[in-house]
């Protein structure tokens, strides 16, 4: 095994360290960049290892690395990946090295901090995702949001300063409660091991409040309808990079977070209260889509459309126990939790496009309204080709990945509730209005304006990133297959905990 | 053959790559060379398997070429169901996008987006196939919105034009709002079969039957009914039904080789055979018959009765497709599923060819469309003048051609029914005759007879159009002539569709009339004493007088019919409607959402509320601790008194 079994150490230290020396070469910019390559690429390609040699048959924790760390507490630095954390790490890996490739020329200021936050960023994020203990856990978490506070704080736009307390006030307030519920549980049992923590027997009222306090953490990380609209204004504030590790991977901490904790740990408590997640998605379904409908802001458009999209991943979590109650047969859980796992994935690649295309205009322009564009097919065939082809993944067409997640998660529902399937599947028609309505005002129609007129098509740094995520997106579509299979010894484990009653006997 | 198969599939598609990504690089007699051959070798192989199938009895394939996913036990495979029907609709989907290949090396010559044209058609025709030759209900989907995909990208092909881009989004969201239905409808299967399969949902229809879906307390519907409802829905928005039908006429503006390949004899066809591949699923259903029954009277009807006020020569072809689109589905709703499929077979050769000289006339005109415009092109364009007349007499039904045996058959099925809706359908249907005359004739004078109303320098310059144009007009009218006579008895009253579309024995109309069906001869020599046929005449004769013979006739009942003229002009008002009504309640209610629940409700309220709560419990915070010790000191005596008080009245 490569470095001695600590592939998963190597993979959240090499970023992070890498990161803290990027920072030194602040005056040589050139240097900074291309050591933030080298990293963020070695990263990936290190990480390509979990996927080859994952065991597809277990759902037993792999890559596993367990070291002594706070004794006083029993908190150890306990790592390693299941099928459902697996591809996030790989998603991380990918997602960090195109914005390394994208940020090449459009940093103004700093480009040294700037990179150098982006790699710590993501060796912590790589920490949240195989965390195998609520301490390390919750360090990690938290420490994700001081380096996107910074980049949204230092390099974003003019209401930076509102847009970055909102994003830190919100998500750190949340994360508190899911503290309190942490050491309740380690005051109860005696560790902070999550496999214990998924063990351990609960009243229902322990669940109930266990679950309210992880909801708060992870629900506005999502971010689920009413506590969203943190996201619009980081979006619209932050700088291309911050908006796509935004979009692609941050928001995913959320669905992760109910994956790991909520359903597993409380899942008599989710059952309880699986109306109200259902009600939430389903609002952020509907009401979110009209939502987008009326946006000027490109940005803005393209965060109501990832809360709209984030909508059918809570969905397909929490489907499953109505499911049952319905059919009285289990059928159809496992096809809600992939058909989550496969848009949260889907929405990595898609969403994160979409903001990059925004930042390809954006460096052209300097503008995000819709109305300052027009006509952009014109000067820009080859953009205008991603484009739309993102645009048209977004809107969920067969043959990309954007269909796959919202099919399965369409289908699982309407197990339990026609009406559920009903309301979700407005998305088809709300998803087309929205993304091709601004493809038509942007993309379309004769040049808009002189600004138009004189934008220069993509270079080629550009379009490796583009034709990167545009491969993923349509390979995903095509076939599926190689992900489900990953992530189908899991998510079966994790049907199975939904079912199991943990009420004290 | 599982590698024959594979190759009809894959020969588009491996064209449409080449053509669309190395577009500049082979240049533009490469693009048309390696989609034409792409085609053409999909059409041969094709013809060979049906020639197999027909003359060597080889028998219906239904085979997995992969697993795309295989989830919670259910296995989503992507894989072929090559039985006749669908062997019959990929010759005429190879065949007819062979013919509008070649046509396009003439039409867009002169276009800047040759290549790109030549990409987006063979990538039609590539996801046309995969709907066709699916044996799944999940690929289906995946044909079906790849079909409506490339046909947003074709009708917006002209970019900049700020109709062809309102079309476009508007084909595509209409589009989605079928496929709204149609997705609830293949969940619907999934939930109560167990799988997505057509073989297996077939085998346990029984299992949807004694399903029932609770819809709100009190309210039960059958499963059934509810699942044929839903994909009849998705039929309507793909094969443009009222009131989803509103897109297809906005969609001319896209060039006219795909007004022909996709928006008259493909694409929208397939919400026809969509129907026919569930007819064992539709069959059990009569209340889902019935609508599919009206709905499509209704369209077949109405729809044609605005070709007649139409001045645009594509927007009377689009009017007459929705007609005939109506025709099809009134058969299905007649169960008489082949029927449809035989119409829509015939439907597809004439109506191609109809659009294909459209197109020919509107290049001779330098891309004039209205026909109030043109007159007695017959002299300069003799060829497109004969074989259009092919194609209006096969639309008009004129005995022995292809449209003939297809709309009297259907005809005589749909009167045969006895289903709700039955009687108003025939009616429709059999007054469709006429106006299908009416308008087919108006158009057909108006365009190649009559003074020549264009202006002199249009006139200097009129010519028949090249052979590429020309040739896929002669290869398209055979078929429209002939294709009727040679095939009604096979298709229809044979067992051709034996094993793909399944009757129940109550509702088997076709066998009724099989009965009396005695060749095609002597179906012709019948016809003579049935109404269709006295109608179609009475219909050109109409547009002879009116049109042709005295224009001032058709002025005159324009103003003594000045409402009836004003609804059709406003085409009932459904695009009023939509561009009124529904269009702005939309963008208001998104943009009440977010003024009022995001910012208003939830930021100003919730959020900043809170926020503004801290900061106010701070100022009055501030005064408690204003450093002045009596203030401390008298808070403590009276905290002290309060608390003494307190356990004093306690005890």
């Amino acid at each position: 095994m490569m470095f001695g079994g600590h592939l998963l150490s190597v993979l959240i230290w090499l970023p992070i360290i890498g990161g803290f020396v990027v920072l030194f070469f602040d005056k040589q910019a050139e240097t900074a960049k291309w050591l933030s390559l080298v990293v963020s690429v070695l990263t990936f390609a290190l990480s390509i290892p979990l996927w080859t040699g994952f065991n597809l048959g277990t759902a037993e924790m792999q890559f596993v690395e367990m070291a002594p760390w706070i004794t006083t507490i029993h908190a150890q630095f306990h790592i390693g990946i299941d099928g459902i954390a697996m591809p996030l790490i790989l998603l991380t890996t990918f997602t960090t090295a195109l914005i390394v490739i994208s940020s090449w020329t459009n940093v103004a200021k700093k480009v040294a901090a700037y990179l150098g936050s982006f790699l710590i960023l993501e060796g912590v994020m790589i920490g949240v995702f195989c965390a195998l203990d609520a301490v390390l856990f919750y360090v990690f978490w938290e420490a994700m949001l001081i380096p996107m506070f910074i980049i949204i704080g230092v390099w974003g736009g003019p209401r930076r300063v509102y847009a970055s307390i909102k994003f830190f006030l919100y998500t750190f307030i949340g994360s508190l409660l899911m503290l309190v519920a942490l050491i309740y549980m380690y005051l109860k049992g005696g560790s902070y091991e999550i496999s214990a923590l998924q063990n351990m027997h609960l009243t229902l009222t322990e669940q109930t409040l266990i679950f309210l306090a992880f909801f708060s953490a992870f629900a506005v990380k999502v971010p689920m309808w009413p506590v969203h609209t943190w996201l619009p204004d980081a979006h619209v504030e932050a700088p291309t990079g911050g908006s796509v590790v935004l979009a692609a991977i941050m928001l995913k901490m959320g669905g992760y977070g109910f994956l790991r904790f909520s359903l597993p740990i409380a899942p008599d408590a989710s059952r309880e209260l699986d109306w109200l997640i259902i009600a939430f998605s389903l609002i952020a379904v509907v009401y979110i889509g009209f939502v987008a409908l009326a946006q000027t802001d490109m940005k803005k458009l393209i965060a109501y459309s990832s809360i709209a999209h984030m909508g059918f991943v809570t969905l397909g979590m929490f489907i499953g126990f109505q499911i049952v109650a319905h059919t009285g047969r289990t059928s159809g859980i496992q096809l809600g939790l992939d058909g989550a796992m496969v848009q949260m994935l889907s929405h990595g690649f898609v969403s994160g496009a979409m903001f990059l295309c925004v930042g390809v205009m954006y460096d052209r322009v300097h503008s995000r309204e819709i109305k300052a564009y027009g006509g952009v097919v014109n000067t820009m065939p080859k953009f205008a080709a991603f484009m739309v082809l993102f645009a048209l993944a977004n809107s969920g067409l067969p043959g990309t990945s954007g269909f796959v997640g919202e099919f399965m998660v369409i289908l699982a529902s309407f197990k339990a509730n026609a009406w559920y399937a009903f309301l979700a599947a407005i998305t088809m028609i709300l998803g087309a209005a929205y993304t091709l309505w601004l493809v038509k005002r942007v993309i379309f129609g004769p040049v808009g304006n002189d600004h138009v007129a004189h934008m220069t098509d993509l270079n080629g740094r550009e379009f490796l990133v583009l034709g990167l995520l545009a491969l993923a997106v349509i390979a995903f579509g095509v076939w599926p297959a190689p992900l489900v299979d990953v992530l189908h010894s899991s998510t079966e484990h994790l049907a199975q905990q939904l079912l199991m009653s943990k009420i004290a006997p | 053959m599982q590698s024959i198969y594979l190759s009809i599939v894959l020969a588009p598609l491996i064209a449409a790559l080449v053509a669309g990504l190395a577009g500049r690089l082979i240049g533009r007699v490469g693009a048309h060379s390696v989609t034409i051959l792409g085609v053409a070798v999909s059409c041969v192989l094709s013809c060979f398997v049906l020639y197999q199938q027909l003359a060597h009895g080889l028998a219906p394939f239904n085979g997995t070429v992969y697993t795309w996913m295989l989830s919670d036990g259910l296995h989503m495979e992507v894989g072929f169901l090559i039985d006749h029907l669908s062997a019959m609709m990929m010759v005429v989907v190879t065949f007819v996008s062979l013919m509008v290949h070649i046509y396009t090396i003439g039409y867009m010559a002169d276009d800047d987006g040759y290549q790109r044209f030549f990409s987006y058609i063979s990538l039609f025709t590539f996801a046309m196939l995969m709907l066709v030759m699916s044996n799944n209900f999940m690929q289906l989907f995946f044909g079906w919105e790849g079909v409506g995909t490339v046909s947003y990208l074709l009708i917006g092909f002209w970019y900049t034009k700020e109709s062809a881009i309102f079309a476009n989004l508007k084909a595509f969201l209409v589009n989605r709002v079928g496929d709204f239905g149609f997705i609830l409808g293949i969940a619907a299967i999934l939930r109560y079969t167990g799988s997505l399969d057509y073989a297996t949902v077939f085998s346990h229809a029984d299992l949807l039957t004694q399903a029932q879906i609770h819809v709100s307390s009190g309210i039960v519907w059958p499963a059934v009914t509810f699942t044929c409802i839903c994909l009849f829905i998705g039929a309507m928005g793909k094969s443009a039904q009222v009131p989803l039908h509103i897109w297809l006429p906005d969609s001319m503006e896209g060039p006219t080789p795909i007004s022909a390949l996709i928006h008259a004899a493909t694409m929208v066809t397939a919400g026809i055979f969509m129907v026919a591949r569930m007819s064992p699923l539709f069959e059990l259903s009569e209340t889902a018959l019935s609508m599919v029954l009206i709905v499509g009277a209704t369209t077949a009807f109405f729809m044609g009765l605005l070709g007649i006020v139409a001045n645009d020569i594509k927007r009377v072809i689009a009017y007459s497709t929705l007609s005939q689109l109506g025709y099809m589905t009134v058969a299905l709703g007649a169960s008489a599923y082949g029927a449809g499929i035989f119409h829509l077979m015939t439907h597809a050769f004439f109506k191609a060819l109809l659009f294909l000289a459209a197109g020919s006339v509107i290049i001779a005109m330098h891309h004039e469309q209205d026909m109030r415009k043109m007159g007695g092109l017959k002299k300069y364009m003799p060829i497109t003048y004969w074989t259009c007349l092919i194609g209006c007499l096969a639309l008009i039904g004129f005995p022995g051609s292809a449209g003939f045996f297809s709309k009297d058959l259907l005809i005589d099925a749909v009167g045969q029914a006895h289903r709700a809706g039955a009687t108003y359908a025939y009616y429709c249907v059999l007054l469709g005759v006429f106006v299908t005359a009416l308008y087919t004739f108006r158009m057909f004078f108006m365009t190649f007879h009559g003074k020549e109303r264009m202006d002199h320098h249009t006139q200097e310059h009129l010519h028949e159009s090249p052979w590429v144009v020309t040739v896929p007009l002669i290869c398209l009218a055979i078929p429209s002539a002939v294709i009727g006579w040679m095939t009604v008895k096979p298709m229809l009253f044979g067992d051709f569709f034996h094993g793909s579309i399944q009757v129940a024995d109550a509702h088997n109309v076709l066998e009724r009339l099989g009965e009396e069906f005695h060749g095609s001869g002597a179906f012709m020599a019948s016809a003579f004493l049935g109404l269709p046929i006295y109608l179609a005449a009475a219909g050109v004769i109409a547009a002879y007088f009116f049109f042709l013979k005295y224009p001032g006739w058709a002025d005159a009942a324009q103003k003594n019919f000045n409402v009836l003229y004003k609804i059709l002009i406003d085409k009932y008002g459904f695009d009023w409607f939509n561009e009124h009504v529904i269009m702005p309640a939309a963008r208001a209610l998104g943009g009440g959402l977010w003024r009022f629940g995001d910012q208003v409700v939830i930021d100003d309220g919730l959020v900043n509320g809170s926020a503004k709560t801290v900061g106010w419990l701070g100022s009055v915070m501030r005064y408690a601790q204003s450093g002045y010790l009596y203030h401390y000191a008298f808070a403590m005596i009276l905290g002290l008194a309060s608390l003494l008080g307190w356990l004093v009245w306690r005890s």
